[in-house]
């Protein structure tokens, strides 16, 4: 599917990539926008940043992932200093005693996708095509990482005054419960670098191409409006995706529980679904549709609300009452479908009832009903 | 429709103008906010003429008194267009209170250079801000912040200072805003960013940099309302609309100037619900060349959530939700005859409709003319018999199927809703729509702006995140409640007739304590 090798990130390929991640951001991970107009100014500042495919990795090399933890509200007022995102790295460096060779994003979805373009370009460091996610998740142990049993350790993080925390963690659960309380104290917001793996590691657990990825699905959705195509078409034929339903929202419910936020948001079937209603349920991403009461995508697999005109991507915290949009579903990477990935990111893991089942499966149930 | 009123000495009087792109209206209302008599005039290019022949007419035509007229507003699009064109802007010079943070994304990073050159020769970040409940992130240093205020001297004609989560905490806004004026003069205009916009650092401190930069577009309006007021004998009140659809006085206005943008649409759906008595509808404004629709409730025009462009310029400082579509009066139908497709639009006649019209003996089809060869209205002497009867027909389909349709997306439910129908192109539309349970169509339509304009409610509004951890939801809402019913006081309003007319609050995830962001705007009249 891919007609070129992206070997570079520019300022344009950072555009293209913002709106793909929050594709694939699946309505949470934070809105790119603060990510892109760093990654655009870090680009301006000191030059395009190489991108290395996961296969190009020498085996020992050392690849550090970082991103941003904590809350995108936050992060939109008290944004990051470029310093902020270099100290872990040069942290992990001196507790390891060597140099760091690629880094790479934690997730492909929502802001810190472009995330590690800011230290990569001030580093001189290339990024690897590639992520631990394949999308957004909330928590730092849904990561490939985690499943394949890789040490998570040692995990730095950093805040604007200077603060440096070194951590280590026994697994990534305890990860997440250290680093979410380091972030409060440093203000909501902190970077980190966390699961420093070998290049062999890389090519064995990572998802890779993920960046690709984005910047294939900003493209088509920016082109789609030149060529003047449908975009929400062209997008499921590249993602293998199926058109889960198409309406209106009539009724958004949020709460906070646990300091993330859930709810479910209510939608009208129009067009072919006129008479129909699906909800979607989230936190922070969307994680599981039904349809007048039916599952028809669940977690791991990637849900996206998509504006119906546009294409463009709608985030949890953005939808509100009389949005028209198309709703899309993909199928994850594989990795989530292990008996662990599913214990990590399955629909029980948060809470919700629906056993887990292949998208591909209910579609062709569905298509088989009707 | 309008009827003098002169033998009643005691009445008090209002007067309000609407500046659009096409017309300048103005509306004459009494103490119990009749309309008395209305007027419409081409806006001409010095906006202030335009403004001065409405009040000329609207006090020849009403015979009111001019002592008796103590209101007076006025709705613009002057700091509107200045944006737009990018003429008349001010010389700002920016100090973000943000250093070590934010470093990574300077100011004015997503403006164009142009733009850029002209508003700001002067940004700089200093050391400061707080988090997000309020802590110091790092004290300021004021030599620091002294020194890059030598450096703007003489070169800057506002200020404007915006500081990290400072709608949080505003001490260090206020102490950097008295370092300007002891370097700057007591009289350099500040803008603290914390009074214009909300949560989200670069599109508060751009709503912030464009404000200063309108500060001379207002001053210029504020004083040729004045003028205009004063050559008829007229001694009011001043105020300006603001785009929530309340009333600024005219010294905050001179002051906050970013907040008359968009003020058009919202005094339409201010001025439906009065003349309609309705408080829940949606209004559909139909003008020359668009079709504004806008959601009332409660009285007030729904706002908007997403952050706002403004020329190019993202902003998050409140704005009405709108939708607009190119559907209007002048609009211009086609016939594709090797296709047989009718097309409307989008491009319009717009001011040229009295001579381009089919009807009126001019060379070019618009949806005036399909809805007089409709009977949708009369209009004497128009020649109809010159247009085909199945073209319009068919124009009038897809115009009715566009209207449905904007109605729709901005509907709440599902549920139908009624609709209030303002602006001289109304006329274009239906006595049925689908989805909709009943269209009302109030006396003085054609003028419904200058009426919202005229009405006056005064507002103030809290926005603040709170900790659920620490106080219940219900202290949360009444401490934020009590604080917007004090800045509408402040702005002006009437206790007694205070009222809040918007509630809202959003959980912020991924911050500990059940943090909530509470947003509450109260109004009352003058």
């Amino acid at each position: 599917m891919r007609n070129h090798k992206l070997t570079e990130l520019n300022e344009q390929a950072v555009q293209y990539i913002a709106v793909g991640a929050a594709v694939l951001g699946t309505g949470g991970g934070g809105d790119p926008h603060i990510g892109k107009l760093m990654a655009m100014e870090a680009i301006r500042k000191y030059g395009p940043v190489r991108l290395l495919s996961p296969e190009d990795l020498e085996d020992d090399a050392l690849v550090v992932p970082i991103s941003m933890i904590g809350a995108p509200t936050v992060m939109n007022e008290k944004i990051p200093s470029i310093q902020q995102m270099i100290k872990p790295l040069d942290m992990i460096e001196k507790e390891l005693g060597r140099k760091v060779s690629a880094i790479m994003p934690i997730e492909v979805g929502g802001g810190n996708s472009l995330v590690p373009v800011i230290t990569a370009a001030e580093r001189n460091i290339p990024i690897v095509d590639a992520d631990a996610m394949g999308r957004a998740f909330p928590e730092s142990q849904m990561v490939t990482f985690y499943l394949d049993g890789i040490d998570c350790s040692p995990i730095t993080m950093a805040d604007e005054r200077g603060n440096g925390v070194l951590m280590h963690a026994i697994d990534g659960v305890w990860e997440e419960r250290m680093a979410r309380a380091v972030t409060i104290q440093m203000g909501g917001s902190a970077s980190i670098c966390d699961y420093p793996v070998t290049g062999a590691q890389v090519k064995q657990s990572a998802i890779p191409h993920t960046l690709t990825l984005a910047y294939e699905i900003g493209k088509t959705l920016f082109e789609s409006k030149e060529l003047k195509q449908n975009p929400i078409e062209m997008l499921l034929k590249q993602l293998n995706g199926y058109a889960l339903f198409q309406g209106k929202a009539v009724d958004i419910r949020r709460r906070t529980e646990g300091g993330f936020t859930r709810g479910e948001a209510i939608f009208e079937g129009t067009d072919a679904k006129k008479g129909r209603t699906m909800t979607l349920f989230f936190q922070n991403e969307f994680l599981l549709a039904t349809e007048d009461g039916h599952s028809i995508a669940i977690t791991p697999d990637l849900i996206s609300v998509l504006d119906q005109d546009t294409g463009m991507p709608i985030t949890t915290e953005n939808l509100k009452y009389g949005a028209r949009v198309s709703v899309v579903g993909f199928p994850c990477d594989p990795k989530w479908r292990s008996p662990k990935g599913l214990e990590t990111v399955g629909p029980q893991y948060f809470g919700y009832d629906a056993p887990y089942v292949l998208i591909e499966q209910l579609a062709a149930e569905k298509g088989g009903a009707e | 429709m309008s009827h003098t009123n002169v033998d009643n000495m005691e009445e008090i009087y209002r007067i309000g103008i609407d500046v659009g792109g096409t017309n300048t209206d103005a509306a004459l209302l009494d103490s119990k906010l009749n309309t008395i008599h209305t007027i419409k005039v081409h806006t001409t290019r010095d906006v202030n003429e335009g403004i001065t022949e409405s009040i000329r007419r609207l006090l020849a035509e009403s015979s009111v008194n001019p002592a008796q007229i103590r209101y007076a507003m006025l709705g613009t699009t002057h700091c509107t267009n200045a944006i737009v064109e990018r003429k008349h802007l001010g010389k700002v010079g920016l100090i973000r209170i943000g250093a070590p943070a934010t470093t990574a994304v300077p100011p004015l990073a997503d403006w164009d250079d142009t733009l850029k050159a002209t508003v700001c020769p002067h940004a700089y970040v200093v050391h400061g801000g707080y988090e997000y409940d309020g802590r110091t992130i790092v004290e300021t240093d004021e030599e620091e912040i002294l020194d890059c205020f030598l450096k703007m001297k003489g070169e800057v004609e506002a200020v404007a200072i915006c500081g990290v989560f400072s709608p949080v905490n505003t001490s260090q806004e206020k102490r950097v805003e008295e370092l300007a004026k002891q370097v700057l003069g007591a009289d350099m205009p500040v803008t603290l960013s914390h009074e214009i916009g909300s949560i989200g650092l670069l599109e508060r401190e751009n709503a912030s940099l464009l404000n200063g930069a309108l500060l001379n577009v207002i001053a210029g309006v504020v004083k040729g309302f004045e003028e205009a007021l004063h050559t008829y004998g007229i001694d009011a009140s001043l105020y300006i609309c603001q785009n929530d659809g309340t009333l600024m006085y005219s010294e905050y206005a001179l002051r906050y100037p970013i907040l008359t943008i968009a003020c058009g649409p919202t005094n339409s759906i201010r001025g439906a619900a009065h003349l309609s008595g309705l408080n829940d509808a949606l209004v559909v404004d139909i003008g020359g060349t668009t079709t504004d629709i806008g959601v009332l409730m409660q009285g007030f025009p729904r706002q908007s959530s997403a952050a706002v462009e403004i020329g190019g310029i993202r902003t998050n400082f409140r704005m009405p939700d709108i939708l607009s579509i190119g559907i209007g009066g002048g609009t211009i139908v086609r016939l594709d005859e090797t296709q047989d497709q009718v097309t409307v639009g989008p491009d319009s006649v717009g001011y040229e409709l009295l001579k381009r019209g089919l009807i009126f003996g001019g060379d070019t089809l618009t949806a005036t003319d399909v809805a007089v060869k409709l009977n949708r209205y009369e209009w004497k002497d128009a020649q109809t018999e010159v247009l085909d009867e199945s073209i319009c027909k068919r124009a009038d389909e897809i115009i009715t199927r566009d209207i449905e349709e904007a109605i729709d997306r901005m509907k709440t439910s599902s549920d139908p809703v009624d609709v209030i129908l303002v602006g001289g192109g109304s006329i274009l539309v239906a006595d049925k729509l689908e989805g909709v349970s009943r269209i009302v169509r109030p006396d003085h339509y054609d003028a419904a702006n200058a009426i919202g304009a005229a009405l006056g409610e005064v507002s103030g509004e809290t926005e603040r995140i709170y900790s659920l951890d620490e106080m219940s939801y219900d202290e949360a809402k009444e401490d934020a409640r009590s604080h917007a019913i004090e800045q509408a006081v402040l702005a002006g309003a009437d206790r007694d007739t205070v009222q809040i007319v918007l509630s809202e609050d959003i959980p912020i995830a991924y911050l500990p304590g059940n943090a909530l962001l509470v947003k509450v705007k109260a109004a009352g009249r003058l």
